[in-house]
């Protein structure tokens, strides 16, 4: 025995490790396949051995076959024997193998659990990892949930080594485990702020990966990332949240107005590219998520545009690359910004680099308009002769017929140009797409009527032309055209000029070489001309012409009824037989042209390819209801099996044809064709309306530009779409010239009046008038169509099952199962929190739990309150949370703003940031001009958008002053629909020196009653750059301001950002107070640096920070019983005051209420009104407001006198300034 | 995302194949010849991103790759990778890889070199020190262990024998030089 083992160890020796492994499959190139399955051969004798290390090495020479493509998972077990050794050597050849063979399949898999437990809470830190990479590899959804919770405690590992590897494996669980998302996630949340970047970056890379697949449910983490933003420098986590901003944006567009400043600054300031480029996109995402709401962002735009052309004009190709990629996003939205970089687009398809060139055709297609689109195509066409054999030619054809079909053909003005442009394609060889251009042949002439003359004139030269393009028929693509042309020429025969020479055309015996589909169509158009012909010739009396027509037809079929194709023959066939007959009856001297063209009347109208899916179901029919009654029970003779062929019958109905005799099937017939009949859309076999209106007086109905037919198909020298361009060169010329001379009549009539404009006059898109009217008949929808249904998403995405609420709190049943092993190694955790399983568990609820006390550490007695309001509470109070860190002004109630303008909800903060401005900036209005938007720099242009944007609210502000007098009608909640009312803003002034400004605004929070949050923009008026803004106040004994943990009471609050010269920035500051009843001031300071070329200098702005009482109010609707009710129960105190000499009418005088002091309009009868608002504390207070002649009276209630007196003592000095 | 790393020679012979996703063996063969064709046909004056849609069944795909001397290192991102982020990374491993290339196996620094870096398909470290550093205790543990073969230096030398040709020494990508690193013991 002992023997035994010591020879097998000898042998061993000799075994080939894995280096001879790489170098025998070297020596054996030409046998390879041979030598390796020797080899393998080989390790499965290996694989039987006991000794450990002898298993490591077959497993490891077996990962490496693996990878040259052989399959191991038979090996699956001894991978695990390997997995499971204690030495690290062979521990991670063991993961490895496993990482690479071992999946969802693999049975084996389970085996494992216990092993990996016991590896992750090794006290090598190494085997741990090895263990974590492994299982990232290969989690099942059955790992995932039994290794959950010993994973999630390696997220706090005192390695950060470990503790990044936990966390990014975390996500691997949750994809197969989503229900441990919700336990895990504040844990992962955690991990944003480690002090390890590692860590940090890692947390960051799951949530990223997380929030990517759902984002909403991540919005409420934004104001943390962009707090990291903010802070961090590592460019890897920057670009991961930049991104992740990228796909929050558009579900929430106040978040993109708040990180436009800091990419901006951001894209200024970094020089790696990288970070650069990924700024550039999320800001073109912000701009599209903001492109409905605010149309001003111009500055950015531009910015944006300017850097990627830097990119563009990059000698580095990958940077070339990117920006060409980032432009087609900006072109969706901004095309005009883009247009103006045509000439760089346009280079760029000359580039060798065949990627690049195919981005710049994307952005072509989106750069077109009416103006330059022959342009555009002209120089494609070049690059098409240039590109002569390669598949990049087949990509610049479909993009050719791409940007010009799209939208239905918008851009383009002269179809005879197009159809022009189509037969030069035809001349391709060796394309596949000759069914696109043939497509798009049938499809204009079907659609644009008025192009249908030229049409057929083209094709009939094309199928002249034939053996030209079908040179090699069945191996050429090309000659799919012919399959157009043919129809185009059968069904528009009328157009025809020499129909006669086409029906020869298409009767040459060279056709049989065509593939069978196109002679098909070559067999069924030569009747319709034949048609067409016979008619001709019978009208003007040409018998002989007629039967000599027909002879032909005789003459020359007969080569296609003895086509291999079956199509083919039996049309022939058919045919054929059909024309004898015409024959006969042409002998007996029977007119039969109207007989014979009767077969083709009626036109075919294209119909939309989702006609059929949106027929809407009548009203009233049942799909699932029988049509006939369902056999009855008395049919049936036997009383037993009768129930049991029911219930049989009534599972399997659907499925079963119901039997009808003879003469129902003869009743429904005629009932249907009834129905067709009276149905419109019901294409008949009778020639429609539509075909007989066209039959009248032709085409010359629609109004047509003279069409020079006299342009030759093939102009020696020059393609034949050149000469389109030049004559709609000249067309558009003279047009212009017309125009021009028009206004010039207007200009006198109007005098001077847009002299400026006209002298700077370029072609704007409405300008270029169509070279004929074009009605493209739209495609044929049913009637009630129903709206389209959006795509349903893949039940089968894996990303859907972690759409998951994470803001709710933790139910007790939301645990990570915890296995109790009798297997003692569980315990043996090398970190302090392992031990304790349970303990564990309850940690992240427990934070939850914290972090709600401390944001309402006084209402204790609502904590009693049952679980599930308070849990709906939570999820509110997280929303509102979010809500108020992206409002960054006075919350939406319904405040008196003007309903009339535009972009309203979104533009909340720079409105009331650009009222305070306005008188300032009036002056400059003045000498505002439109036309000199592009020359000015960035930073003026900035101002100018305000200033526009301020006009338009001074507008409004004059009319309002006008509208006065009008009678005042009843309002509800003092919105008013039909009288703007002046622009208010609730910042104030706060302190003001020569460098900075500071103006805020005061807010309560309804969820929390001993808080109110101070929004406080600071605008730079210097020139210099302020930085280190720290903001700081003397707290008083009911007032104080909320530090961040951990510092002390005199400790300022920095603020979050820097600002550059002329910007202006907001931020927010939470209060917390004691009693609410007495207004209050607070003392602070505000230090900063001032930067500039000459130094930095320390600066210091005092301030008094003035807390009225109508700031602890929240705007609180109240019905009117509600409000009665409050009224009558008695418990309220009451007061009043009367203020004269108000002049302002009274509809403004409550919307200065309502917005000043918080409160809402109950009911309002002529010029008396009752409103209502209700304190973060809770209390309630009523007004009744009546208006005298020139005086106000305001009577009011409320739950506590001295706040009612201190609230009616501010209306009054509002008032008063009324 | 990185869905999957793959590094050939010029010749199309896998030197590592990392999916991050369970393909079958035939599938990842065919998807590293696709990829071997793909790149090769693209002269290094070219930029260095690909969409390769139908390559992984995922429209969002995207191969982002190098080509070093005789090796190419390709990694296939989707959408939420940053490009210029990947090729930065592509940078880091390669040098990483000359960093490491003393006394220890070739094949065995391969296959375990990825797993500092890229975890389960999300990116694990970018700071090379860090790298080194672990890979390298992880060496020496091994060595403490005994190693896994008693000769490793006449297989190095087997894998060492063959000539390379020169190497520009300067790519530029972005706004950073790098020191394309020596790869003569690599291959």
């Amino acid at each position: 025995m002992a023997l035994k083992m010591v020879k097998g160890s000898i042998d061993r020796m000799f075994d080939k490790n894995l280096q001879d492994l790489v170098r025998g499959i070297r020596n054996h190139k030409e046998d390879e396949a041979k030598y390796i399955s020797q080899c393998i051969d080989e390790i499965k004798q290996e694989l039987k051995q006991d000794n450990i290390a002898v298993k490591a090495n077959a497993v490891c020479k077996l990962t490496y076959l693996q990878m040259l493509g052989y399959d191991i998972s038979w090996a699956a077990f001894n991978i695990i024997e390997v997995m499971s050794a204690s030495k690290f050597t062979f521990k991670r050849i063991g993961y490895l193998a496993a990482s690479q063979c071992f999946h969802e399949g693999t049975d084996v898999i389970m085996l494992t659990t216990n092993q990996i437990r016991k590896d992750l809470s090794s006290p090598n830190q190494y085997d741990t990892g090895v263990a974590l990479t492994g299982l990232s590899c290969f989690v099942t959804p059955d790992l995932a949930r039994d290794l959950a919770n010993d994973i999630m405690t390696l997220m706090s590992h005192t390695k950060p080594y470990i503790r990044k590897k936990a966390v990014l494996i975390m996500y691997k669980v949750f994809l197969k485990y989503p229900e441990s998302l919700r336990p895990a996630f504040p844990r992962l949340k955690e991990k944003l702020e480690d002090p390890d970047p590692g860590v940090q970056s890692a947390a960051v890379n799951v949530i990223c990966e997380l929030a990517r697949r759902n984002p909403k449910n991540y919005l409420s983490l934004a104001p943390l990332f962009f707090k990291l933003m903010t802070s961090s420098t590592n460019n890897w986590v920057l670009i991961k949240i930049i991104k992740l901003f990228g796909a929050l944006t558009p579900l929430e567009p106040r978040l993109g107005k708040k990180l436009i400043e800091p990419l901006t600054n951001l894209i200024h300031s970094t020089s790696a590219m990288s970070l650069l480029y990924e700024c550039v996109n999320t800001v073109i995402a912000v701009l599209i998520s903001l492109s409905s709401g605010m149309p001003n962002h111009s500055a950015s735009i531009q910015l944006c545009v300017q850097k990627l052309r830097i990119l563009i004009e990059d000698s580095d190709q990958n940077l070339k690359y990117l920006g060409l990629l980032a432009m087609s996003k900006i072109l969706k939205t901004h095309p005009k910004s883009v247009q103006s970089h045509k000439d760089l687009i346009l280079q760029c398809l000359d580039d060798k680099d065949e990627s690049i060139r195919l981005r710049a055709l994307d952005l072509l297609y989106g750069m077109v308009s009416k103006k330059n689109l022959m342009e555009i195509v002209k120089k494609l066409m070049i690059h098409v002769d240039k590109a002569e054999g390669t598949t990049y030619r087949d990509e610049l054809l479909t993009k050719i017929i791409d940007i010009c079909s799209q939208s239905n053909y918008q851009y383009i003005t002269n179809f005879e140009w197009y159809i022009s442009i189509l037969v030069e394609l035809t001349r391709l060889e060796g394309t596949r797409h000759g069914h696109l251009i043939a497509a798009q042949m049938l499809d204009v002439a079907i659609r644009v009527k008025a192009i249908r003359r030229f049409a057929v004139s083209q094709m009939a030269t094309l199928l002249d032309n034939a053996h030209l393009i079908a040179s090699n028929a069945q191996r050429n693509g090309i000659c799919e055209v012919l399959y157009a042309a043919a129809w185009i020429c059968g069904e528009f025969s009328e157009h025809l000029e020499e129909a006669n020479q086409t029906l020869e055309a298409m009767l040459r015996p060279k056709v049989t070489t065509l593939p069978g589909h196109i002679q098909a169509v070559y067999v069924q158009n030569m009747v319709k001309l034949y048609a067409s012909i016979l008619q001709q010739k019978e009208q003007a009396g040409e018998k002989e012409a007629a039967q000599e027509i027909t002879q032909l037809m005789i003459e020359r079929l007969p080569q296609f009824v003895q086509s291999a194709d079956l199509e083919v023959q039996e049309r022939a066939s058919c045919i054929l037989q059909l024309i004898k007959y015409i024959q006969k009856l042409q002998i007996k001297e029977v007119p039969v042209a109207e007989e014979v063209i009767a077969l083709f009347a009626g036109e075919l109208n294209p119909v939309a390819p989702k006609a059929q899916k949106k027929v809407p179901v009548p009203e009233g029919l049942d799909l699932d209801a029988w049509i006939n009654e369902p056999p009855s029970d008395s049919e049936s003779e036997d009383e037993k099996p009768k129930t049991i062929f029911h219930e049989e019958e009534q599972r399997h109905s659907r499925h079963r044809q119901p039997e009808i005799d003879e003469e129902e099937l003869a009743r429904r017939r005629e009932a249907r064709k009834q129905e067709q009949a009276n149905n419109p859309f019901y294409i008949k076999s009778s020639p429609s309306p539509q075909k007989r209106y066209q039959d009248t007086p032709g085409v010359e109905h629609i109004p047509v530009v003279q069409i020079d037919l006299s342009v030759p198909l093939k102009v020696p020298g020059m393609p034949m779409s050149d000469q389109y361009v030049k004559l709609e060169e000249e067309r558009r010329h003279k047009q212009k010239l017309e125009k021009d001379k028009k206004k010039k009549k207007q200009k006198k009539e109007k005098r001077g009046k847009h002299h400026r404009h006209n002298s700077l006059h370029t072609e704007s898109e409405e300008d270029i008038a169509p070279a004929h009217h074009v009605d493209i008949i739209t495609e044929e929808m049913p009637e009630n169509a129903l709206p389209s249904d959006e795509d349903d998403k893949d039940p089968n995405d894996p990303y859907k099952a972690l759409d998951i609420d994470l803001d709710k709190p933790l139910a007790d049943s939301e645990k990570l199962p915890v296995q109790r092993h009798r297997n003692v190694e569980t315990l043996k955790s090398p970190d302090s929190e392992a031990p304790l399983v349970e303990k564990k568990i309850k940690k992240p609820k427990k934070k939850e739990k914290k972090h709600k006390d401390k944001e309402r550490d006084k209402g204790k007695k609502k904590e009693k309150e049952k679980k599930v309001v308070e849990e709906e509470e939570e999820k509110e109070k997280k929303g509102e949370d979010l809500d108020f860190w992206l409002s960054t002004a006075p919350a939406p109630a319904p405040t008196p703003q003007p309903q009339s303008e535009p972009g309203m909800d979104t533009a909340v903060v720079a409105e009331s940031q650009e009222v305070k401005k306005e008188v300032r900036e009036e002056q400059d209005e003045e000498e505002e001009d439109e036309g000199r938007k592009s020359s000015k720099h960035k930073k003026k242009k900035h101002k100018k958008e305000k200033e526009e944007k301020s006009k338009d609210k001074k507008k409004s502000k004059k009319k309002s002053h006008h509208s006065e007098e009008e009678p005042p009608e009843s309002v509800q909640n003092g919105t008013l629909e039909d009288e703007p009312l002046p622009p208010m803003s609730s910042y104030c002034l706060l302190a003001e020196n020569p460098y900075i400004k500071m103006t805020y605004d005061i807010q309560g929070n309804l969820q929390n009653d001993s808080q109110v949050t101070v929004s406080i923009i600071f605008e730079n008026k210097s020139t210099s750059f302020l930085k280190s803004m720290e903001l700081n106040v003397l707290d008083s004994l009911n007032t104080k301001m909320l530090r961040p943990e951990g510092s002390s009471v005199h400790d300022g609050i920095p603020v979050p950002f820097q600002l550059p010269p002329g910007i202006s920035n907001e931020a927010q500051f939470v209060f917390t107070l004691q009693s609410i009843v007495m207004a209050q001031k607070l003392k602070g300071t505000l230090s900063f640096i001032v930067k500039n070329d000459e130094g930095s200098t320390h600066e210091k702005l005092d301030f008094k920070l003035h807390f009225s009482c109508a700031s602890y109010l929240i705007t609180t609707p109240c019905y009117s019983d509600a409000f009665a009710k409050l009224l009558e129960s008695g418990d309220l105190h009451m007061s009043s005051i009367k203020v004269d000499g108000i002049s302002i009418s009274f509809q403004h005088l409550l919307a200065k209420i309502c917005f000043h002091h918080h409160f809402s309009v109950v009911e309002r009868v002529d010029s008396c009104a009752s409103m209502y608002s209700r304190s973060i504390q809770g209390h309630h207070v009523c007004l009744l407001v009546k208006k005298g002649e020139n005086s106000v009276s305001i009577d009011g209630k409320c739950n506590d006198s001295t706040l009612l007196s201190n609230l009616l003592d501010e209306m009054k000095e509002t008032l008063s300034k009324c | 995302m990185i869905n999957a790393i793959l590094v050939f020679n010029n010749h199309g012979k896998p030197r590592l194949v990392r999916f991050y996703q369970h393909l079958a063996e035939e599938v990842q063969q065919q998807i590293i010849r696709d990829t071997f064709h793909l790149v090769l046909k693209r002269d290094d004056h070219i930029c260095n991103f690909l969409e390769c849609g139908s390559l992984f069944g995922g429209s969002d795909y995207k191969l982002i790759y190098r080509h070093y001397a005789t090796l190419y290192f390709v990694f296939c991102v989707d959408s939420s990778e940053s490009e210029l982020g990947i090729l930065d990374l592509i940078q880091v491993f390669v040098e990483t890889l000359d960093k490491c290339f003393e006394n220890v196996c070739e094949l065995d620094l391969i296959f375990h070199m990825d797993k500092e870096m890229v975890i389960g398909g999300m990116v694990l470290e970018t700071n090379m020190n860090e790298i080194v550093a672990q890979v390298e205790a992880q060496g020496k543990l091994e060595k403490a262990e005994g190693g896994l073969s008693a000769a490793p230096s006449r297989a190095v030398s087997a894998v060492k024998n063959i000539n390379l040709p020169e190497i520009p020494r300067n790519i530029n990508i972005g706004d950073i030089n790098i020191k394309v690193p020596n790869l003569s013991q690599f291959m």
